[in-house]
């Protein structure tokens, strides 16, 4: 319970933030100071803030699971290329995005493509899309804070109770401190991820008397060789995931917070020490994830071993496919990173570490307030709300928002099967990408145009669906196993993996953002460009 | 000539991070524990950051600063000056 108790404490530490934000705020009541903490915040908390803001769950708890099934392939694949292709975006893009939000006021970036393209409805349908690709995180959230303080507790504190405190929390400190709350809570939460990592494996590896013979004795077992290397990783897989992480600068808390910034000088730092931050989090928690395989003295763990095992095996390949799913749900190691400190971390420090996972899976705090703020910035105000009710009633709409969101987000966390939104997030970062092409045009090309926008965003939320679908009617085979359904040239063109869909061995992110792009340049091309004050204006 | 130096330079880091040369072995094991392939993306992760380095220095772009500062009179923090 001890541990329970401390992520409790952190908790209200988290809150009493927020609350310390709004009080600093008190007399500035304007959407610009709400939204976005007057476009003041200083040099560390940008870095630290806009770090956290763009690590979920999965960079610590995902993360470890992932590296437990797939070996070290998960840092080349999700955090080496991030550490090289995000900060090069938010060099490239959220300067800009940054230097037009101060010269003309823009709060989030349909404001700034209603703009440049000179369309209101387009953007509207660019909104919905952003809102409709963002919500199933802000639910997968909530349900990761319940299924973790239930875990930390040691199953004392339920499901529904966890996930009700965690959405509290959350929207607590989002409805009074805004964007400064937010930010604060996040360098605050980043400062402890940070502190998590090293811990974690300093006390994990001492209590495994080293990790030299953990990992020469991996080397021995023909299971467990290959999650050493990436011998069973498809180059092209591999490839494919560099394009992920152009979704960053998409996402509209990532675009929003680059508004933030006191000055742009800020962005340096960011940039720079962007990809060490990612290597201080990601290198201990994927390698701990690795390792946990050696722990057999932890019989969850030797369960998700077995299921693995078994799934790869002949039985497994004959399974249907729900009790494949069921088996493979077994075999997910989002917890072996807990299961390690529950057995090797004394009890005050598994709570402290406890709290670094808490902060992890509260991750949804900045998109909670994204959608509000792109809710009263891109619905609200364009459609007159803040002409006729005034910038107060706004603010007030922005926090009613927030309320409603996340009541929203908890009412369906408690009925919804977690499966769905799984599948909605594996995609939501690919939908992302593939609108990554819209702030390029904007911003580095002059002949763009709405309709390139329009098709961009169409194709997007297409695309997604159609992978949704697919994924839904075709199941997934067993580990290893292909299932081809449509082939050129001897080439699998369309298929089915144990992981998900590939389109010519690529993942489907990878068509989604070129067709994105072929369709802002087409399109663009063969449409009317706005006016050229307005081009001038931006180039 | 320095922007195309640097766009070939990204490229060249974009073609390491695929590693093929260490896909299928884990040894040598870098400090005695760590094998060789994450060893080199952790790497990846410092050449990254000394790219960025490299783009903040050759490439920064002040200009967009210059902009701001021109129409919104200097020394602006809160951004409020100028709406449209």
């Amino acid at each position: 319970m001890i541990p329970a108790v401390v992520v409790f404490i952190y908790l209200a530490v988290v809150l009493y933030i927020g609350i310390f934000a709004f009080r600093r705020g008190a007399g500035r009541e304007g959407a610009e100071d709400y939204f976005l903490a007057s476009r003041s915040l200083g040099p560390v908390v940008f870095l630290l803030s806009l770090f956290g803001t763009n690590m979920t769950a999965f960079a610590i708890l995902g993360s470890s699971g992932h590296a437990f099934n797939n070996g070290i392939v998960t840092y080349g694949l999700m955090a080496s290329s991030s550490g090289l292709v995000i900060p090069l975006t938010i060099f490239l893009i959220g300067t800009r995005v940054w230097a037009l939000g101060k010269k003309h006021g823009f709060m989030t970036p349909v404001q700034m493509m209603r703009d440049r393209w000179e369309c209101g409805n387009i953007g509207t349908v660019i909104f919905a899309v952003q809102a409709v690709l963002l919500v199933p995180y802000i639910i997968i959230g909530i349900m990761g804070g319940g299924t973790t303080l239930s875990a930390i507790s040691g199953g004392r504190v339920p499901f529904w109770f966890g996930g009700a405190v965690v959405a509290l929390v959350v929207m607590g400190y989002v409805f009074f401190g805004g964007m400064r709350g937010t930010a604060w809570v996040n360098t605050f939460q980043t400062i402890l991820f940070l502190v998590f990592g090293a811990i974690a494996l300093a006390v994990i590896g001492a209590g495994m008397g080293g990790f030299s013979s953990a990992v020469t004795a991996m080397e021995q077992s023909p299971a467990f060789k290959p999650l050493l290397t990436r011998e069973r990783i498809d180059p092209f897989y591999f490839f494919s995931y560099t394009f992920i992480p152009l979704s960053a600068i998409a996402f509209p808390h990532i675009a929003i917070f680059c508004l933030t910034a006191r000055r742009m000088v800020q962005f340096k730092k960011t940039v720079i020490f962007y990809p060490i931050c990612i290597l201080a989090i990601w290198l201990p928690c994927v390698f701990l994830g690795v390792v946990a395989n050696r722990v057999t003295d932890i019989p969850e763990i030797r369960a998700k071993q077995e299921a693995r095992r078994v799934l790869a095996s002949p039985q497994g390949r004959a399974m249907e496919p729900e009790q494949r799913e069921e088996m493979r749900e077994q075999a997910a190691g989002d917890d072996v990173l807990l299961r390690l400190l529950e057995r090797f971390a004394p009890l005050w420090l598994a709570g402290i570490l406890g709290a670094g996972i808490m902060a992890a899976v509260m991750a949804s705090d900045s998109q909670i307030l994204a959608l509000s703020t792109m809710f009263t910035e891109d619905v609200f105000a364009f459609y007159g709300g803040k002409r006729r009710f005034g910038e107060r009633v706004q603010v007030q709409t922005g926090r009613i928002f927030v309320i409603l969101l996340t009541v929203f987000a908890y009412v369906v966390a408690l009925n919804a099967p977690e499966a769905i939104f799984d599948l909605a997030i594996q995609y939501a970062f690919s939908g992302f990408a593939s609108l990554s092409p819209l702030l390029v045009a904007a911003l580095f090309w002059r002949g763009s145009t709405k309709w390139g926008a329009l098709a961009v965003a169409l194709w997007t939320i297409t695309a997604v669906a159609a992978v949704a679908v697919f994924q839904e009617f075709v199941p997934a085979p067993a580990p290893g196993q292909t299932t081809v359904v449509a082939s050129l040239g001897g080439w699998p063109a369309l298929a089915r993996t144990y992981g998900g869909t590939t389109v010519f061995r690529f993942m489907p992110v990878v068509p989604m953002v070129v067709v994105s792009a072929l369709l802002m340049f087409f399109v663009s091309l063969a449409t009317k460009k706005p006016r050229p004050e307005t081009i001038a204006r931006y180039f | 000539m320095r922007k195309l130096l640097l766009v070939l330079v990204f490229l060249v880091i974009y073609v390491l991070h695929q590693d093929i040369w260490f896909w299928t072995t884990a040894r040598p094991f870098v400090f005695g524990f760590m094998p060789v392939g994450l060893f080199y993306q952790a790497c990846f992760s410092v050449l990254a950051a000394l790219f960025m380095w490299l783009l903040v220095r050759f490439a920064w772009p002040g200009h967009l600063e210059q902009e701001v500062e021109q129409v919104t009179g200097g020394g602006d923090a809160d951004g409020k000056e100028v709406r449209r």
